[in-house]
């Protein structure tokens, strides 16, 4: 466990050398999902296979900055994958 | 011991006293009448000790004299009664019965208030060091010139600016209540930082004025910790980076006033005992839940002051660094990050990200890229001397360049 937060740090580590960090969190197992008309249900994965184990918001020039950001993600060692999206803001 | 050198030490410890004590007592937008008054009792006192001689209690003269001379001044200027009366806090004293209370207890509290007078996001940080210097720290124009390695014209018209800012703001004297006070205190202590890093990286020559600097800001932080409402985590973690750092203070500069690196420092000149109340102030520091920038700096800074590599003391440093990093970039942090990543994982992983850094027009990129190419490329690490030679100012780094391309060849 010890050596696996030194991974991620080593690699969120990385990015922020490169100024590039803004922020991160990981989510955990606690959570449930509301839908229309009060149903809710608990897990926030009960109905989707993956999970997601939580996100980290970069500034990139583009998408493709940003794939090479996520290439070094310790995730990928272990059989997850990196979604990379960019964010509109809500308002300019 | 005579009475310029003692004139001198006095101006250190008692000007902001009595500026303080006097702003307390009519409102920080007066502090140009407090300073006056305060310039005008240690004038008289270099007049009439250098003739009648010392008196018997010099410290207890210069308060007696700063007393009769608040009196003077208001009774000459006729603005007591009608102006400056209706602000004291006291509104039932007149001017003869008005006392300058100038108590260790007042006094302690006076310059505590001053502090984060002075130390106001209101000006830029320069000013806000620029009148610590001034009003905390007791410093004379020329000093702080040097220190800032300008002329004594500029600093007074910084600090005029910075005084007339704060009096159209109408600044108070007083303490930030419990909820402003964590954002506040991050103020001062940067304002500190500052000033600390001013006398430890400065580019002034001038090195027992340098190391000046660095024992005022220590005072000042220590001062903080003395008070209950402002001895809090951040404020602990910054004086042990400060002890750290001070700790070294001798073995980092050679006989002719050259810096010398890390590596090659005497560590028999590292002074135990700043070392031990870093120490103490880290372990204080951990009180509370919550983690500065001054917390992290502070550890790395303990590491480097264990002598050795073991105990894995260079993971423990790229950790931090990693932590550091999120809280704050500086293009230094991300350079010394990749150094210790190159002290646990190797050079050839540090070349690798360290060409992500794109910090092209730094000379310390290149001296880090010189060094890491040095065991493995030294044709490599010669080109990467090469570039931050041309870029680097100062003549003490191109000296350290020039040593590292000598070695090569």
């Amino acid at each position: 466990m010890q050596s696996s937060i030194k991974q991620w740090q080593d690699w969120i580590g990385g990015i922020a050398a490169q100024g590039k960090f803004v922020g991160t969190n990981r989510l955990g197992f606690e959570g449930k999902t509301l839908k229309p008309n009060q149903v809710i249900s608990d897990g926030p994965y009960a109905e989707v296979k993956e999970m997601v184990g939580g996100y980290l918001l970069v500034k990139a020039d583009g998408i493709d900055d940003a794939m090479k950001l996520a290439e070094a993600c310790p995730i990928l060692q272990i059989g997850g994958h990196v979604e990379v999206r960019n964010v509109i803001p809500m308002s300019r | 011991m005579n009475e310029k050198t003692l004139i001198q030490q006095l101006f250190k410890s008692e000007y902001r006293k009595i500026v303080s004590v006097l702003c307390k007592l009519f409102g920080a937008h007066h502090i140009e009448t407090a300073e006056d008054i305060a310039n005008d009792t240690f004038l008289l006192a270099s007049e009439t000790w250098g003739v009648k001689g010392l008196p018997e209690n010099p410290t207890a003269w210069l308060y007696t004299v700063a007393k009769n001379k608040t009196k003077d001044y208001f009774k000459r200027r006729h603005i007591f009664s009608g102006k400056i009366v209706s602000e004291l806090k006291y509104s039932q004293l007149n001017s003869e019965s008005f006392e300058m209370d100038l108590s260790e207890e007042n006094s302690k509290d006076s310059q505590l208030k001053m502090i984060f007078v002075l130390c106001n996001p209101l000006n830029p940080t320069e000013s806000q060091i620029a009148l610590a210097l001034r009003i905390l720290c007791g410093f004379g124009i020329d000093e702080i010139a040097v220190a800032f390695l300008t002329n004594k014209e500029t600093i007074n018209k910084r600090l005029f600016r910075a005084k007339e800012k704060m009096r159209m703001a109408n600044i108070e004297m007083e303490l930030p209540n419990s909820s402003e006070i964590h954002s506040r205190l991050e103020t001062v202590l940067s304002t500190l930082y500052l000033l600390f890093n001013e006398g430890y990286h400065s580019s002034s020559q001038h090195s027992p004025l340098r190391k000046e600097l660095c024992l005022e800001a220590m005072r000042l932080n220590y001062f903080l910790i003395e008070n209950e409402a402002t001895n809090q985590p951040m404020v602990n973690a910054l004086m042990a980076l400060m002890c750290f750092h001070a700790s070294r203070f001798e073995a980092r500069i050679n006989a002719f006033g050259q810096a010398i690196l890390y590596d090659e420092q005497d560590r028999t000149l590292w002074d135990e005992e700043l070392i031990a109340k870093g120490n103490y102030f880290l372990i204080e520091s951990a009180k509370g839940n919550e983690i500065s920038k001054y917390h992290i700096e502070a550890s790395i800074a303990y590491w480097h002051c264990t002598a050795t590599a073991h105990n894995g003391k260079w993971e423990h440093i790229l950790q931090l660094y990693n932590q550091l990093l999120q809280i704050e970039y500086s293009p230094i942090t991300a350079l010394n990050r990749t150094y210790a990543l190159s002290k646990v994982q190797g050079n050839e992983r540090a070349i690798e990200e360290a060409m992500k850094l794109q910090l092209n027009e730094n000379h310390f990129y290149h001296c880090l890229l010189g060094k890491l190419h040095s065991e493995q490329n030294p044709k490599k690490a010669m080109e990467c001397y090469e570039k931050a030679l041309i870029l680097a100012t100062s003549s003490s780094d191109k000296r350290t360049i020039q040593n590292h391309l000598k070695k090569l060849r």
